[in-house]
């Protein structure tokens, strides 16, 4: 669409004019072509294109998934109503993983054959990652993953928007040494691939580079409720520090039963890799004062993107929600997607991951992130104290650190 | 390993470790007896057994919601009133059940799994469209955090306490009830022989829905209790219904003292187990102690010793 040009183009203030009504106008200008941005079939149409969403939205993982599910739908919300990708509205196509690993693997498998859609935002648990990525594999679709998980993984086809361990692991672990004079650390982890690995590479990391000791590993079967053997050992060893990635509904009984027996954060260091605001609802603020958590996002993060987002989804989710680490993940999925389709000016799957390297968000209610070649994202690493309200007064932040999945002399 | 320790600590160590096997051993107990009353007497799988548990939990985290609106005054006290009316409110729904289910299924026990199972579906779900999917706890009052602290690395505490009180109160009231009552001879009457008992005159209907109604509303108790030791969401009782056969099948199914003992060996070798070696091993050592002992006593610790019916 081309506007009427003033005579006094020269004059800087018209100059300016002019091209806010160029933008303005390539705004109303007909999206491409779909011929031009969608050569490989995928369910795209002149004014649309559908995407996946693949979630537990019944079982045990609900409880955790459920956040990621509502960020993921804020975010869309939010690109649909600034005009869409590549001028086309998104569709969402919701599927139910139910917290069951073949699920996952069939829905994948159903959104990106019967389906054909452009993306897949999705899964929480590594298992579930771990079933869908052979069907992402052989399809070529792209997953936007949420979760802080082990590493020890990479593929074309995933974009881990979380952190990988070493990420969240080691500058967590050199904070609370340095800070409170740590020697001795106690492990404690429920008994699945997540936790075992990352207490693997936080021994190695407290060994080797710290110099410290580990008096104690332990791991709990998932659903665990009762802890009473453990405390008392605790009690016996007294490490400076507990190092704790318990999760699901044992976290709620492992900390209750820890304030119950006078170890609160007063008495004892705790830093624990597996709390959020989300995981704070059910233990209760009074029960974790004084812990910390090592996580790139809190919801108390003070900065104007953070702020706009926390209102953004208390006004679409009610004013009791909370946000925590892997909902805020959540939200960078469809934004990154964005970004990448725009840049590739294409939906392929093939140029979305070309133009995936190096791509940077500056509206994330994080901070700045780029990803790596890798697909992992550059993150900060926050220490957050928990108050008795339920949110984290934010003590530490590291620089922007490099994803490493597969870190050397940690395995 | 104690080599490193003065006597005292080990002292300290030792009784605490005592204690975390009795509010184990009282946490299962709870779990075992309503499911003993419906099991072990009345002959029908409940697998919804857990789910009841919950709602008597959720029970809980409703009057605690309540008691913040509407009268935050009555906070210290709402806890002791609100298990009765997770007792109360389950026995209802126990007794609804029954009406509806249960009482066309008592020839065919097999049956009963499977559609107390869908039950357990049905209660799942309504608590996640009730309740939403997230755990919930609900406000504990004051004196119910924290422990006794009788001397120096020496804490005992008081929500372990108050379960292992509230877990011997109920097991009395229902050895009471079971062997001194009126309803409790019809019970045993029925249980032993149910064609005699209705010759008799006994109401055996009547009788049948108030032993469900009450198993269920132990299961109240059980599963408000256990609001001060984890949270509730809407598959927690997935969580508990393992536990709570194991105590039973392993006690032999219809006597109450077979699930008290039971219930207090098992804990007893777990929280012992788990303190020598570590969690999950500590779990497996103890569920392999309960198969060997199984084979060697097919019919549990105390068989049952009536005909069947």
């Amino acid at each position: 669409m081309i506007r009427t040009t003033p005579s006094s183009l020269s004059r800087l203030g018209h100059a300016a004019l002019a091209v806010a009504l160029l933008a303005a106008g390539s705004l109303q200008a007909a999206p491409p072509p779909t011929s031009e941005v969608n050569t490989t079939g995928l369910a795209v149409t002149d004014t649309t294109v559908t995407v996946g969403q693949l979630h537990s939205a019944t079982g045990t993982m609900a409880i955790s998934e459920t956040g990621s599910i509502q960020a993921e739908q804020l975010a869309i919300d939010q690109i649909n109503a600034a005009g869409g990708v590549l001028g086309r509205q998104i569709k969402v196509i919701k599927e139910d993983g139910a917290s069951d690993w073949p699920t996952f693997a069939e829905k994948a498998k159903k959104l990106l054959v019967s389906d054909k859609v452009g993306t897949v935002f999705g899964c929480w648990t590594s298992a579930s990652r771990k079933a869908v990525l052979p069907v992402f594999e052989k399809e070529n679709g792209m997953l936007y993953y949420p979760t802080f998980y082990e590493g020890l993984e990479q593929s074309k086809n995933v974009i881990y928007t979380g952190q990988e361990a070493t990420q969240q692991i080691l500058a967590g672990i050199d904070w609370i040494a340095k800070e409170k004079k740590a020697k001795t650390f106690y492990l404690v982890g429920s008994d699945y691939i997540w936790p075992r690995t990352s207490m693997k590479i936080a021994r190695k990391h407290i060994e080797n580079v710290l110099k410290g000791t580990v008096v104690g590993e332990e791991f709990y079967a998932l659903g665990s409720t009762s802890f009473g053997s453990l405390i008392n050992k605790i009690k016996l060893k007294k490490p400076d520090v507990i190092y704790a990635a318990v999760v699901g509904g044992s976290n709620v009984s492992f900390y209750k039963q820890l304030a119950a027996a006078g170890i609160n954060g007063t008495k004892q260091t705790l830093l624990t890799i597996s709390v959020t605001e989300d995981e704070v609802l059910g233990i209760g603020g009074e029960n974790l004062a004084g812990f910390y958590s090592a996580m790139k996002y809190f919801q108390s993060l003070d900065n104007p993107n953070n702020k706009e987002f926390v209102a953004a989804f208390k006004a679409k989710y009610g004013a009791a929600s909370v946000i925590g680490d892997v909902t805020q993940a959540g939200y960078l999925g469809p934004w990154l997607w964005k970004a990448a389709v725009e840049k590739a000016g294409s939906f392929d799957i093939d140029k979305i991951v070309a133009a995936s390297p190096d791509l940077e968000l500056k509206t994330a209610p994080e901070g700045y992130v780029k990803l790596h070649p890798n697909h992992h994202l550059w993150s900060k690493l926050r220490i957050g104290q928990w108050q008795k309200n339920g949110q984290a007064k934010v003590l530490y932040e590291s620089e922007l650190i490099e994803p490493n999945p597969f870190p050397k002399g940690y395995q | 390993m104690f080599s490193e320790y003065t006597t005292e600590e080990l002292q300290n160590i030792f009784m605490m470790q005592g204690f975390s096997g009795l509010s184990l051993f009282s946490v299962l107990l709870l779990m075992g007896l309503g499911l003993a009353l419906i099991f072990g007497q009345m002959g029908v799988i409940n697998m919804a057994h857990g789910e009841f548990m919950a709602l008597g939990a959720y029970t809980v985290y409703f009057c605690s919601t309540l008691t913040e609106q509407y009268a935050p005054a009555f906070g210290p006290y709402y806890f002791i009133c609100a298990i009765g009316i997770a007792f109360l409110v389950c026995a209802l729904v126990g007794a609804l059940v029954e009406f509806l289910m249960i009482r066309h299924l008592y020839h065919r026990p097999l049956d009963t799994l499977l559609a107390t199972w869908g039950l357990s579906l049905i209660m799942q779900q309504t608590y996640r469209s009730l309740f939403g999917a997230r755990e919930v706890t609900p406000t504990l009052p004051e004196w119910l955090m924290g422990s006794f602290n009788l001397k120096e690395g020496l804490d005992i505490p008081i929500n372990g306490v108050f379960v292992l009180c509230l877990a011997l109160l109920v097991t009395l009231v229902m050895i009471l009830f079971m062997y001194k009552s009126k309803f409790g001879l019809r019970l045993r009457a029925t249980v032993q022989n149910r064609k005699m008992s209705s010759a008799v005159g006994i109401n055996t209907g009547k009788v049948d829905r108030l032993a469900f109604s009450l198993g269920c509303g132990i299961a109240g108790i059980a599963g408000a209790a256990f609001t001060t030791i984890g949270s509730t969401g809407p598959d927690s009782g997935s969580r508990y219904i393992v536990d709570a056969f194991l105590v039973v099948v392993f006690g032999g199914a219809a006597n109450m003292l077979g699930c008290v003992a039971s219930a207090f060996g098992i804990a007893q070798a777990q929280s012992i187990l788990e303190f020598f070696l570590e969690g999950t091993k500590g779990k497996v050592a103890t569920l392999l102690v309960i198969v060997i002992a199984l084979m060697f006593r097919p019919q549990g610790l105390f068989p049952s010793k009536v005909r069947g019916h």
